[in-house]
């Protein structure tokens, strides 16, 4: 049976060096239950390492959770990978580290917490994850796929780290899910123009780095079961699927 | 005013692809290319580090002279086919924006057109 659910699958962790130290995947799982949220997703700056602790505080609370990834392609566009589960995830995570290269400078780009489900501190990632990989835009959607995963451009409306800030316009023949538009430009001008749709599906996400940003925007898709499969359906309009609603 | 071909010999850089005998109206520098297709203007050369196949895009769209790779950076193989296709000429040099960026005003490529 189809029905409305409320997904908000772009959400950082505290592994993101700009993401909030309160951030940790209970914290997380906690706040997207009370906002009534059906599903998210963690998405942290080229890295996976808090995701599956995420997946498993929200089994607890009845949330599905998607395991994605921000990456930075070369161009230093971000893009979305999500999916349904951390296998696909690591596969990704080991082509992302192997093109990125730097150290984290913690005291001028913030902390990387790997937690566990006691929020404890299991480890402090080292690698830059505000940096960028040296794969390009194309590779990282084509890696995306083969994982069957979903490829989402981030933020599009933003200048910087967005696909069209860094190279103008959606590149031809990239292969893209769909596109994101921010929370900002949601508030601003998203109840009534979408002018950046090129024809691709659009999404809206909170792309959160603080507990309180969690939610602040959403899509509601029109679907059975929640899966990656199901959503590409949305995106797609196929088999009664749609996407109902941003919020 | 110098043509492309004048740059590209002064300043050793290696030409991949185009007609190298465009005058040169400016220059224009900078990584975000809706930036450069917000302010670059009309026979500008362009200095970049980007090699997406959008950037031979944006130049053909803003009519430039050409587009400069900094750092030793090449242009990926579907940039570079299409700039040949396309008669857009990239130009190459090991030098980073900065550097290449001097040299260019102190011989006269200025950023800002004197009206």
């Amino acid at each position: 049976m189809l029905r409305k659910i409320k997904a908000d699958l772009h959400i950082h962790s505290c592994l993101s060096p700009c993401g909030d130290i309160n951030m940790t995947p209970s914290a997380i799982a906690k706040k997207a239950k009370s906002l009534g949220l059906n599903a998210i997703g963690i998405c942290d700056h080229n890295s996976s390492e808090n995701a599956a602790v995420l997946k498993k505080e929200g089994e607890k609370n009845d949330l599905a959770v998607f395991t994605g990834m921000e990456v930075t392609s070369r161009e230093e566009a971000h893009i979305l990978a999500i999916f349904d589960n951390e296998d696909s995830l690591y596969e990704l995570q080991k082509q992302v580290y192997e093109n990125l290269s730097g150290v984290n400078d913690e005291d001028l780009f913030g902390y990387q917490m790997v937690v566990n489900e006691q929020d404890e501190i299991t480890e402090l990632n080292n690698k830059l994850l505000i940096g960028a990989t040296d794969l390009t835009i194309e590779k990282i959607v084509e890696i995306i796929h083969s994982l069957n995963g979903l490829a989402i451009a981030s933020h599009v409306d933003r200048e910087r780290f967005s696909l069209i800030g860094q190279l103008g316009f959606i590149p031809e023949g990239l292969n893209l899910d769909g596109l994101e538009l921010s929370p900002a430009y949601m508030a601003e001008k998203g109840k009534y123009d979408y002018p950046m749709s090129s024809g691709l599906p659009l999404v809206t996400f909170s792309d959160a780095h603080f507990i309180d940003e969690i939610g602040k925007t959403f899509t509601v898709f029109l679907i059975e079961n929640i899966t990656v499969s199901e959503i590409k359906k949305a995106l797609e309009n196929k088999d009664g699927r749609s996407v109902i609603a941003y919020s | 005013m110098s043509t492309l071909k004048n740059i590209a010999e002064r300043f050793n850089l290696n030409v991949v692809s185009g007609d190298t005998e465009r005058e040169v109206s400016g220059g224009y520098s900078s990584d975000l290319l809706s930036d450069v297709i917000a302010n670059a203007q009309k026979d500008n050369i362009w200095i970049t580090l980007q090699t997406h196949l959008n950037i031979v895009a944006v130049a053909n769209l803003k009519e430039l002279a050409g587009i400069i790779l900094v750092n030793g950076r090449q242009p990926e193989e579907t940039t570079l086919n299409k700039a040949k296709q396309e008669n857009i000429p990239i130009l190459l040099t090991e030098l980073p924006t900065f550097e290449i960026v001097g040299k260019l005003y102190e011989y006269g490529v200025k950023g800002i057109k004197k009206s």
